[in-house]
């Protein structure tokens, strides 16, 4: 672990060299993983099988990218899964109450997207505030509004289900099961939202700031960096893309519950981390978190296709993948 | 809270006024314990537990009521321990959120000669309820078979998807595969989607990429075959099989009654059930009838034909 991060603060150079072998453990156990897929089942590279892990991928993915950025920064967010439900139940609200004002259309569509990323990023200012100026730490800030986030669905939802009307569901149903070029649009959004996280963490002086933050507060401080803006945006940021995953997966099922984004803030961290990204700060990289959230999702796929354990064991599996993929990788950097 | 105070002061007034009347039917206070409203099947518990209250209040001025919701089995021992010490209740009604941490507390309110009530799950220990209710899980799973063996007379693939891993699920299972027994129905995937539609629409998917050909799913639960429904839509199989979910969730009842194709049958276990407790558990204090034993309601087929009975299109669930 200290290895790790010492080796992640050296000066630019040696870093590039290091990230090239580092980097070969996600990519190793995702290469693996497929490589077991294509033998178990010829399915596994089909067209609708690698669209469907894909798509259900984005979620997450697209908030994983946010979470880099935050603990990239040295900070954390556990209430991204219930903001999640949160801003998805309210959408559903939003767009029905529309309907009878504005008839199904697209207007009604747009009002219900608007409203998914305004609370997004108002949520993301509220936890971002809380640790910037408010001066807790984030894993009791966001905590506390996962509790929160949680418990308004339960109560908008009267501890039932919310479904979106269906006349609207017909016209929004595309935003997840249409694409272009037979693309499914959820996978063209997370690919978007990857690349532009990648070309913003690693060439723009935001993405040094975040590093530099997570690294050492007071010298970035001491180096001018507005330390307080950076952490605000980063979790700001994050907010904005938990409302955009939040946009995608309303019409999957055009409903939300208390059930909603459950454990998808573990998942997303568990991405990023795999990815190669410290958990202690300092040192992030974005399409890390991608190859993690791929891993993620395909070890699911996996056990849904082939049915080699017992389904009682499919967390132990995963549990074990997650731990040999960060094995490896810190057994790299540590060799290095 | 106000009406509280004032259904209190009624009490207290109409025992004032009619000591006679007040004698042949004596007071008393209920509570009623229940888990909170986490998923669709305790927000239909919540309403009905409020909506049997309501009527039972307005029925009857010699009863008391007080309604405690827990997130975690041991808020809910916490909510036990302040019904008896501060509300003195004379009846317990309670849901108990899991078996075996529940069983002792349950037990000493049982010991203070309070009549105890259970609902749907049973504690660890035999003898300390008075009144046992609760749906029957072995035969909802039965109920589900009988129909797939009826409906498929030359046997056929299914995939079945089961719910949180716990004895309820597996009773519903083992029943469920009794019934299909020896039919030449085959069931060709079981996996997890712990009643949850995000969990089951996943699980559905991978299925339909897994196996060519399936002419049947048993959801075993409404918000599963809600996933399961869309998964089957996105991959355009719909005239291929049908579902089968369970429950009573008010847009599948919807859905039967309008004579939908894909989910045309549902298995009722309803959290109405709750509502049947604290009725029966009333009637001991207005109708001087005996209540004790155990009440076990039938999880019918709920078809076309009947769908009507059974819907209640003010629950959330």
């Amino acid at each position: 672990m200290t290895l790790a991060t010492s080796a992640a603060r050296q000066p630019s150079p040696p870093a590039r060299r290091r990230i090239n072998f580092s980097a070969l453990g996600p990519l190793l156990a995702l290469a693996l993983l497929i490589v077991i897929g294509m033998l178990l089942n010829p399915n596994f590279l089909s067209y609708g099988n690698l669209t469907n892990v894909l798509a259900r991928s984005a979620f997450i993915g697209i908030i994983a990218v946010g979470m880099t950025f935050v603990i990239t920064s040295g900070g954390l967010d556990l209430s991204v899964g219930s903001m999640a439900a949160f801003i998805a139940g309210t959408m559903i609200i939003v767009m029905n109450l529309l309907v009878p004002s504005l008839g199904a259309s697209w207007l009604v569509v747009l009002c219900g997207l608007g409203t998914g990323l305004l609370l997004g990023a108002l949520a993301g200012a509220v936890n971002g505030l809380l640790v910037t100026v408010g001066r807790i730490e984030a894993f009791i800030v966001t905590l506390g509004t996962m509790g929160i986030f949680r418990s308004l669905v339960t109560w908008l939802a009267d501890g039932g289900t919310l479904s979106l009307d269906f006349t609207v569901r017909e016209i929004y149903r595309p935003f997840y099961y249409g694409g272009i070029f037979g693309v499914a649009w959820p996978i063209i959004v997370f690919a978007i939202v990857a690349i532009i996280g990648e070309i913003v963490m690693r060439k723009t002086p935001f993405g040094r700031h975040c590093a530099a933050i997570g690294s050492n507060e007071q010298v970035a401080r001491y180096s001018a960096v507005r330390v307080d803006l950076v952490r605000l945006s980063t979790y700001v940021l994050l907010g904005v893309l938990v409302g955009i995953a939040t946009i995608m997966y309303v019409p999957r099922l055009g409903s939300a519950s208390s059930s909603t984004g459950v454990l998808w803030e573990l998942e997303a961290i568990a991405a990023v981390i795999i990815g190669g990204t410290v958990l202690k700060g300092g040192f992030g990289r974005v399409w890390g978190t991608v190859v993690g959230v791929l891993i993620l999702s395909f070890i699911g796929n996996l056990l849904n296709l082939a049915a080699l354990v017992s389904p009682y064991l499919n967390g132990a599996i995963q549990g074990v993948i997650i731990i040999l993929a960060v094995m490896l990788q810190r057994e790299r950097s540590a060799a290095k | 809270m106000r009406t509280l105070k004032l259904m209190a002061a009624a009490t207290v007034a109409a025992l004032l006024a009619a000591p006679g009347a007040a004698n042949a039917q004596e007071s008393a206070t209920i509570g009623v314990s229940i888990p909170a409203a986490t998923h669709g099947w305790t927000g239909g518990v919540n309403y009905h537990a409020q909506h049997a209250i309501d009527r039972l209040k307005a029925a009857y001025d010699n009863l008391e009521f007080v309604l405690a919701t827990a997130g975690s089995p041991s808020e809910q021992v916490s909510d036990l321990e302040d019904m008896m010490a501060t509300r003195n209740i004379d009846a317990l009604v309670i849901l108990p959120f899991e078996s075996d941490p529940l069983t002792g507390p349950v037990k000493r309110v049982a010991d203070e000669g309070k009549f105890v009530t259970v609902v749907d799950r049973g504690l660890a220990q035999d003898g300390i309820e008075n009144l046992y209710v609760a749906g029957d899980n072995p035969g909802f799973g039965r109920v589900a078979g009988e129909y797939f063996r009826e409906r498929m007379i030359d046997g056929g693939k299914i995939v079945v998807l089961r719910g949180i891993p716990t004895t309820i699920d597996n009773e519903r299972v083992q029943a469920f595969e009794e019934a299909i027994d020896g039919s030449g129905i085959e069931i060709i995937g079981m996996e997890h989607g712990n009643w949850n539609r995000d969990d089951a629409f996943e699980v559905m998917q991978d299925f339909l990429s897994r196996f060519p050909e399936i002419d049947a799913v048993w959801a075993s639960d409404d918000d599963m075959a809600m996933g399961v429904l869309e998964a089957v839509r996105q991959a355009g199989r719909e005239g291929e099989m049908f579902i089968v979910g369970g429950a009573g969730m008010k847009q599948v009842i919807k859905g039967v009654m309008d004579g939908d194709e894909t989910i045309p049958v549902n298995v009722l276990y309803p959290p109405a059930m709750i509502g049947t407790a604290i009725e029966l558990t009333a009637l001991r204090y207005v109708g001087q009838v005996p209540v004790e034993g155990r009440y076990i309601l039938a999880s019918p087929l709920i078809t076309q034909e009947n769908a009507e009975q059974y819907y209640y299109p003010d629950s959330p669930f």
